[in-house]
């Protein structure tokens, strides 16, 4: 049996569906109860949607949206953006969103990681790290869409958040997001090898050989991917795509 | 009418949507009456043990739900920590009664017996091995699997009562059934058609 999770992450922009290059240059995809509706009837792993917008505006999750988004989504879901107290993260479990994903609050906010452990169980608290290099090409903690790094290691946020309870962290790399080059492997390795939670490897994703990459050399349980899932190359045309069950459980034999 | 059991703690919308989309009527309720009067009940729930638990036993319907299982036999399933909390009790936090419907507990992944790369909590797909004939996987469509995300699982007292076990680096039970009472550790509502099936048949055969 196939032990590792394939899961497509969504961005919610505007009220829609865009996909990234480098957390720049956003690109239309698709209205969201749709594409979701698509990746269902594709019966994928799981769904992470995030909402990019929400941190920035200072705003809580489209509660509205995303029940309409989960009325016909029968697979597990995550969602992230803008979650900043735990009356949210209890909306959004009733929802069917079991799990939450922090990212700017995991930095700010570490009490919610721990509430959210302690209610939910560490299995729906999630943290997303968005990982960049400084000039000196070490790697560093972004937030706000990674527009500014924060003094801290990425392993070390990684142990933070794994002591507070969170029972998976999501590492997104900005300089492979939407370059379809393979997934950062050395990052993943760094932070699979210092916690022992899952680690669900984020960017670059072109192939279900760089998911093999990620989990046989990088250490990841589960691997995510946006473009690789919805662009078709090599012109880039919407198309939403997920690999059949037979390709990914021969990737790993 | 099927009532899914407010208690503060799950994924209720989840399974209100499954049972939607298969035709099947259902209330999401923390009233007794609404416990009383439903011919099927679902114990949802995703969190800890104790929390739960406590919730559980504090709720105002807790006699009646005792009764109506119990007394009119009126069956019911537990999912993922519903599920658990028709044990005895669990490792988790505090130590608290459980239900007490089904004897065993909930242990934690033993990580000891577990191959490295297994982490804990345990997230993904598996296949079930079944232990016993059951319509709850009645005409279910071949290569059937089911979404799990837990870091404790069931051990039972009784091997009659597990009806399914699945693998994570070792042999866990996965769902347990005495007569009318049954429990699955993993997410029907989040298991596309397979979970569908599963519920549709907890409803047509129970």
């Amino acid at each position: 049996m196939r032990r590792f999770r394939v899961i497509p992450v969504l961005m919610m922009h505007q009220g829609g569906l865009y996909k990234s290059v480098k957390f720049k240059n956003h690109q239309y995809v698709g209205d969201p109860i749709n594409a979701v509706r698509i990746f269902n009837d594709k019966e994928v792993d799981e769904l992470i949607i995030l909402d990019i917008d929400a941190s920035k505006e200072n705003r809580g999750p489209n509660m509205q949206l995303l029940s309409e988004i989960a009325s016909e989504a029968f697979m597990p879901m995550g969602y992230g953006g803008g979650l900043s107290n735990i009356e949210q993260v209890k909306q959004l479990v009733f929802e069917g969103y079991e799990k939450a994903v922090f990212n700017y609050s995991a930095v700010h906010n570490l009490s919610l990681i721990e509430q959210t452990a302690h209610l939910f169980g560490s299995s729906s608290t999630v943290v997303s790290i968005d990982v960049g290099r400084n000039w000196l090409g070490q790697y560093k903690v972004y937030e706000l869409n990674g527009k500014k790094s924060i003094d801290m290691s990425v392993v070390e946020l990684a142990k933070r958040v794994e002591n507070a309870g969170a029972g998976e962290i999501f590492i997104n790399s900005i300089e492979r997001d939407g370059t379809f080059e393979g997934y950062d492997i050395p990052l993943i390795k760094q932070v699979s090898g210092a916690v022992k939670i899952p680690v669900i490897a984020a960017g670059g994703a072109a192939s279900v050989n760089d998911f093999k990459k990620a989990i046989q050399e990088g250490g990841a349980s589960a691997v995510a991917a946006g473009s690789m899932f919805v662009f078709q190359m090599p012109h880039k045309a919407v198309l939403i795509t997920y690999p059949d069950s037979e390709s990914l459980n021969s990737i790993m034999k | 009418m099927v009532t899914i059991i407010d208690y503060g703690v799950g994924n209720l919308n989840s399974i209100k949507n499954m049972l939607k989309k298969i035709g099947v009527d259902s209330v999401i309720s923390s009233r007794s009456a609404d416990i009383e009067t439903a011919e099927k009940l679902i114990l949802p729930g995703i969190g800890s043990f104790e929390y739960g638990m406590k919730k559980l036993r504090s709720a105002e319907f807790f006699n009646s739900l005792q009764q109506k299982v119990l007394e009119n036999k009126t069956p019911i399933l537990g999912v993922c920590l519903g599920a658990q909390l028709l044990l005895n009790g669990s490792e988790e936090g505090q130590p608290v009664e459980g239900l007490g419907w089904i004897d065993g507990k909930a242990v934690r992944f033993d990580q000891d017996k577990m191959a490295d790369n297994f982490k804990v909590p345990h997230m993904g797909w598996n296949e079930l091995i079944i232990k016993k004939e059951s319509p709850l996987f009645r005409d279910m469509y071949p290569d059937h699997r089911y979404y799990f995300v837990h870091s404790y699982h069931m051990v039972c007292d009784q091997p009659a009562d597990i009806l399914a076990e699945s693998n994570y680096s070792y042999n866990f039970v996965a769902a347990v059934e005495k007569q009318h009472i049954i429990g699955v550790q993993f997410h029907p509502e989040k298991s596309h058609k397979f979970g569908m099936k599963l519920y549709e048949n907890f409803i047509k055969f129970y």
